[in-house]
């Protein structure tokens, strides 16, 4: 593929994802009024709470990027071998946990140390939560999709389990982790709550990418999701190892969002740490249309949203959850639009 | 009943005291999940899966709490059905009427219902959310049955929607295994393409199938509010709309098996009280969990026994 | 006496394809009217329309001579019409009961409907089991119960497209007694087939279409073989591709006494022992679900056996039945579509999109693939180009194996000429070539050698067999009179 020609076609593949953000922002805008608040209001502080300032950007906006640019680029896996895996909320948690519990007994080790045990412990962990649905679906074609979103629920449940129990700060007062050990947090950029975890996740985007458009790998991924029968009897792909593999490796990463959120943003576990970042990385996933390098272009368009929604909270009144209306609208308008151009994303559901 | 249970006196009361709270509250955790359930297994045998029903069942709870408090707990019920088929009608718009990919349509619409549900009940009661108090649904016993011993509280003295979900099934039974139009949504859950052959409308029945499940989903949620909890609360359905697809599967989309799974869902989550008051120290995450574990198993036990519609989540 | 159904210029186009073109068509009662065409000379398109399936853009069309032409195939039953299709129109998790009620529009409640089948099954003359599923039903019971759920109901007008495509000699001459007892109770009906000793059997009246246009109609008694052939075809009907036979050389696979277990629908195979030679052609005749998909796809490298063994000597390639799903992937450009076949099983690691295009460009280019490009995809072919492209795909690495399951499915004479061209040429090159083809008259005009599946086992003809003999061995796994 030469240069100009992938130019092109990230261009067009430009156009609808912002039309669809315009028509999510119109509609946020058309029912802000309808309740009676000031569209003008809400929307300014939208703006000012993602990308009015160096502030908002460094810390508000980039910082939540990075959950979803690690989940995100995972899913993209899953997704293009046409395996729905949507229970990242859940991977996120068991790699938070595993993080947690590293990062804590991290105390005298040398940093680069801890933070690659901390991250390898957040992979491994966010994987074996989906070992079961895997397993479930390569052996026995048992839908993922439906697996793997009850395993949210019990990562939460257990979630709230290990801050009341055997995670609980040392003096068993609040339902939270005691933090973890300095040599376990990733070093932030000065001023900021910007952490190393993005320039890391901005890596593993392009290498993805690399993978997807370079390599036969790749491509035969794109072909078990797209033409399941004819990848496997034309194309001989191994369609269980493959499965196993994209399935598997979507929720090391989004488990690995889970250990860079713990290591990068919180230092502690609590309750509700994620505020849904495994769902949002859907949307963000399908309107980059399974393109890990516009997943960086998405994962900041909704990351900004989320951080834009607290400052309309706060500046403007209006409830924060208004936003996943927004999100929810993005996601019908992709879907809906991709299925008219005749390509649906990810292929077959079963 | 778990109350009366620790202040027995002679250990065969206490037991069979006991069992009876056990059996009641097993059926009154169940009716909003086999509502939604019976509703899913209508989308899922004209071969639509959909996963809005989570949202048909958030907004149905919100409706249900609003209009019970304007207008009491009947109406609420009705108008939380209502809210239920608005969700399921954009649900069906995007994956029947666009052919959208089902899976995505229907995260979506759970999406944006949570989203819709928050703003408006923010918006409504304000951002701490205060206590909302809702009348809520009396019991109806039916004299004679009530007094079955130990099961006949629990089935025949619980709230109207308990009996919706007898109602339902039996109407859902009736029109799938007796009706020209139940054939013809089998057919086309089965093979969209012969049942199209044979003049069956795949994509309209499809629609009302959907519509008519987002109905049972959004009773759900009114059941939830009016006749379990008697509050709303943000995402209080908390993905049982995803454990009444897993319900399905469990019932093998056969109606009456369908809301036999739900009672074995709503007696997983009765244990929680029984434990607690056979003082047991569990930790109550654990009974948070059972639920889902058990569905996660209703799906592998499931493997290789039982037939899901041939055309499940296939667009025709 | 008023015809049943009366069209008159009839004409219906599909994008760019004339499908019809100022057609006429009577049935009258009593009579079985043979319809006779190529693939997409517009029979099925024409049938569709009385089946209320698709509109004609221009025409008359008269049902019991009143100006009434169904909108769908629930107002083409009301009015008496009813059509077996092509492919099962049966629902396969449905009993023959259920599909029967579907078809009808009957409730399905026990009782009524037990009633009125045992009725539909003794006015028609065909018994089934109406609690059986129809998943579990043979093929020609599968057909009969096609036939009872086009009768079910007051249907007079009977269509039947291809209904003896898929069915063994013996199955086909019961179902055409049956059609041809409806008609003598005073029903019509039209056959839709391509096999002219059939419409010459079986007809009153024979109506050929070419190119969607009449080329050809009248009473069966005045029509020969050879005229409808050319009204068929254009010219002069061609002779049997004929070849000298091959001089097989080195054994390149060896089967022996090979057990596979069966593929859904099938009935798998049982100690088959094979050998293939290079330079050969080897058919392989066999009634649908014999073990014809399993031996192929077991020689393919697809399957793999229970018990035997089945070693192929050098390397293969298979030609899957099903060009859109197995074969290809229908979204992808057809670059995507032959880099999928070409790294099949290959360690190579990186993709140079340039050189795989400029590669399919040449490939599309030497075998006469009419396609936009190299970028085009493959959905945008017509099936004979999607065949043609996946068989030079295939050839591409110059295999010594060649496994070819039904070639010709779906593809009109010109494009099914064209595959067993490509076949021979590879054999002619040194390849062993191994096929399946549901028409047995395909089988024996294109191999050098038949062999014989039947229940799963290998049955081979003695020396010279003839057809007939080849036939009773499709239908009874011996070449004894067939019982």
């Amino acid at each position: 593929m030469n240069l100009s020609r992938s130019i092109r076609q990230t261009a067009r593949g430009g156009a609808l994802p912002v039309a669809a953000v315009l028509v999510g922002l119109l509609i946020l805008a058309v029912g802000l009024e309808s309740a009676g608040y000031s569209a003008a209001d809400g929307l300014g502080a939208l703006w000012r709470g993602s990308f009015g300032s160096w502030y908002a950007i460094s810390s508000a906006t980039l910082p939540r990027a990075v959950p979803l640019l690690f989940i995100g680029a995972g899913l993209t896996l899953a997704f293009r071998a046409g395996a729905f895996n949507i229970g990242a909320e859940g991977q996120f948690y068991a790699g938070a946990m595993a993080a947690t519990w590293i990062g804590i007994h991290a105390g005298g080790w040398p940093a680069p140390l801890a933070l690659i045990a901390v991250g390898a412990g957040a992979m491994l962990a966010g994987a074996a939560w989906c070992v079961i649905p895997t397993m479930l679906r390569v052996r026995f074609g048992v839908l993922e999709v439906i697996s793997t979103l009850l395993l949210n629920f019990v990562a939460t449940a257990l979630v709230s389990l290990m801050v009341t129990g055997p995670l609980q700060e040392s003096r068993r007062v609040y339902p939270q982790s005691d933090p973890i050990a300095a040599s376990a947090r990733l070093p932030l950029l000065a001023g900021t709550r910007l952490h190393l975890g993005l320039p890391f996740a901005v890596v593993i985007c392009v290498a993805l990418w690399l993978l997807y458009t370079r390599t036969v790998w790749g491509f035969r991924l794109r072909a078990l999701g797209t033409g399941p029968r004819a990848a496997m009897i034309a194309g001989r792909v191994p369609a269980g190892r493959y499965l196993a593999i994209a399935l598997l490796g979507s929720a090391a990463l989004a488990g690995l969002a889970g250990g860079v959120e713990i290591s990068g943003v919180s230092y502690a576990l609590f309750q509700n740490l994620s505020p849904g970042y495994g769902f949002t990385a859907i949307a963000a996933a399908l309107l980059a249309r399974l393109n890990p390098i516009g997943l960086l272009a998405t994962s900041l368009l909704f990351a900004a949203l989320e951080a834009g929604a607290g400052a309309m909270q706060r500046d403007a009144g209006i409830p924060s959850v208004a936003v996943s209306v927004v999100e929810a609208v993005i996601l019908i308008v992709v879907v809906v639009a991709d299925r008219w151009r005749g390509r649906g994303p990810g292929g077959q559901s079963q | 009943m778990a109350g009366q249970g620790a202040r027995g006196a002679e250990p065969m009361t206490d037991f069979i005291s006991l069992s009876s709270g056990f059996a009641e509250a097993s059926v009154r955790v169940a009716t909003p999940l086999a509502l939604a359930a019976l509703g899913e297994a209508l989308a899922e045998r004209s071969g639509v899966i959909n996963l809005g029903i989570e949202g048909s069942m958030l907004s149905g709870a919100l409706a249900a709490a609003l209009a019970a408090g304007a207008w009491g707990p009947e109406w609420g019920l009705l108008t939380g059905a209502l809210a239920g088929m608005a969700l399921a009608a954009v649900f069906a718009a995007v994956a029947i009427g666009a052919r959208a990919n089902q899976i995505i349509a229907g995260t979506a619409v759970s999406l944006l219902a949570a989203g819709l549900t928050g703003a408006v009940y923010r918006r409504a009661f304000g951002s701490a959310g205060a206590a909302l108090s809702i009348p809520t649904l009396p019991a109806l016993s039916i004299p004679g049955l009530d007094r079955i011993p130990v099961v006949g509280e629990a089935l025949f003295g619980q709230a109207l929607p308990t009996y919706l979900v007898y109602l339902s099934a039996a109407v859902i039974w009736f029109i799938l295994s007796r009706t020209r139009w139940g054939l013809g949504l089998s057919a086309a859950g089965e093979s969209p393409e012969a049942a199209r052959a044979h003049g069956i409308p795949v994509r309209r029945v499809r629609a009302i199938a959907v519509i008519a499940g987002g109905a049972l989903a959004g009773l759900g949620g009114g059941t939830l509010v009016l006749a379990q909890v008697g509050t709303f609360a943000e995402q209080m359905t908390a993905g049982r709309g995803f454990i009444a697809i897993a319900i399905v599967v469990l019932g093998g989309w056969q109606p009456w098996r369908v809301a036999l799974a739900a009672l074995l869902f709503g007696a997983a989550a009765a244990l929680q009280f029984l434990f607690q008051a056979l003082g047991t120290a569990v930790p109550y995450q654990f009974f948070l969990m059972m639920p889902y574990l058990l569905a996660l198993g209703a799906l592998a036990g499931r493997v290789g026994r039982v037939r899901a519609p041939a055309a499940l989540g296939v667009d025709l | 006496m008023t015809a049943l159904l009366e069209l008159a210029a009839i004409s219906r186009r599909f994008g760019a394809v004339q499908a019809l073109h100022d057609a006429a068509f009577v049935l009258q009662p009593g009579q079985l009217h043979a319809l006779l065409g190529e693939n997409g000379a517009g029979k099925s398109t024409l049938m569709r329309i009385v089946n209320g399936m698709i509109r004609p853009e221009r025409g008359s069309f008269l049902v019991n001579g009143q100006p009434v032409a169904p909108a769908s195939p629930r107002q083409a039953r009301a009015l008496g019409i009813g059509m077996v299709h092509q492919h099962f129109s049966a629902v396969p998790a449905f009993t023959v009961g259920q599909n029967i009620a579907l078809a009808a529009g009957w409730s399905p409640a026990p009782n009524g409907l037990a009633r009125r089948l045992r009725a539909l099954m003794s006015r028609v003359g065909i018994e089934l089991d109406p609690a059986q599923r129809s998943a579990s039903l043979t093929v020609a019971q599968r057909q009969a119960l096609e036939i009872l759920m086009a009768l079910a109901g007051e249907a007079r007008v009977l269509l039947l497209d291809e209904p003896t495509a898929v069915l063994a000699a013996a199955d086909a001459d019961q179902v055409l007694t049956v059609v041809r007892e409806f008609t003598r109770q005073g029903g019509g009906a039209v056959l839709i087939t391509h096999k002219l000793e059939e419409a010459l059997r079986y007809a009153d009246q024979i109506t050929v279409l070419r190119r969607g246009k009449v080329t050809l109609h009248g009473p069966a008694a005045e029509l020969t073989a050879a005229t409808l052939a050319h009204a068929m075809l254009g010219d002069a009907p061609p002779a049997a591709a004929s070849r000298s036979p091959a001089t097989p050389g080195p054994i390149v696979a060896r089967c022996s006494n090979l057990t596979v277990s069966a593929e859904a629908g099938g009935t798998g195979l049982r100690g088959v022992t094979l050998e293939l030679r290079s330079g050969e052609i080897v058919g392989v005749a066999a009634i649908e679900d014999n073990g014809e998909r399993e031996l192929l796809r077991t020689l393919g490298g697809v399957l793999s056996p229970v018990s035997g063994s089945c070693e192929v000597l050098t390397s293969r390639t298979l030609i899957p039945e099903d060009r859109t799903t197995e074969a290809l992937i229908p979204s992808f450009s057809l670059t995507e579509n032959r880099l999928l076949a070409a790294r099949a099983g290959s360690k190579s690691v990186w993709i140079n999109w340039d050189r795989e295009r400029l590669a399919t460009g040449a490939l599309i280019a030497a075998n006469g693939v009419v396609a936009a490009g190299a970028d085009a995809t493959a959905e945008d072919l017509s099936g004979g180009n999607q065949q043609r492209f996946v068989i030079a795909r295939q050839l591409e690495s110059t295999p010594g194996l060649i496994v070819a399951e039904n070639p010709s499915r779906g593809l009109d004479f010109k494009a099914t000429l064209d595959v067993f061209e490509q076949l021979r040429t590879a054999a002619g090159a040194g390849a062993a070539v191994i096929f399946h083809s549901v028409d047995l008259d395909e089988v024996l005009a294109n191999a050098d050698r038949v062999v014989v599946l039947y229940q799963g086992q290998l049955v081979v003809p003695t020396e010279g067999a003839d057809r007939d003999e080849i036939g009773r061995l499709l239908l009874a796994g011996s070449a004894g009179p067939s019982a």
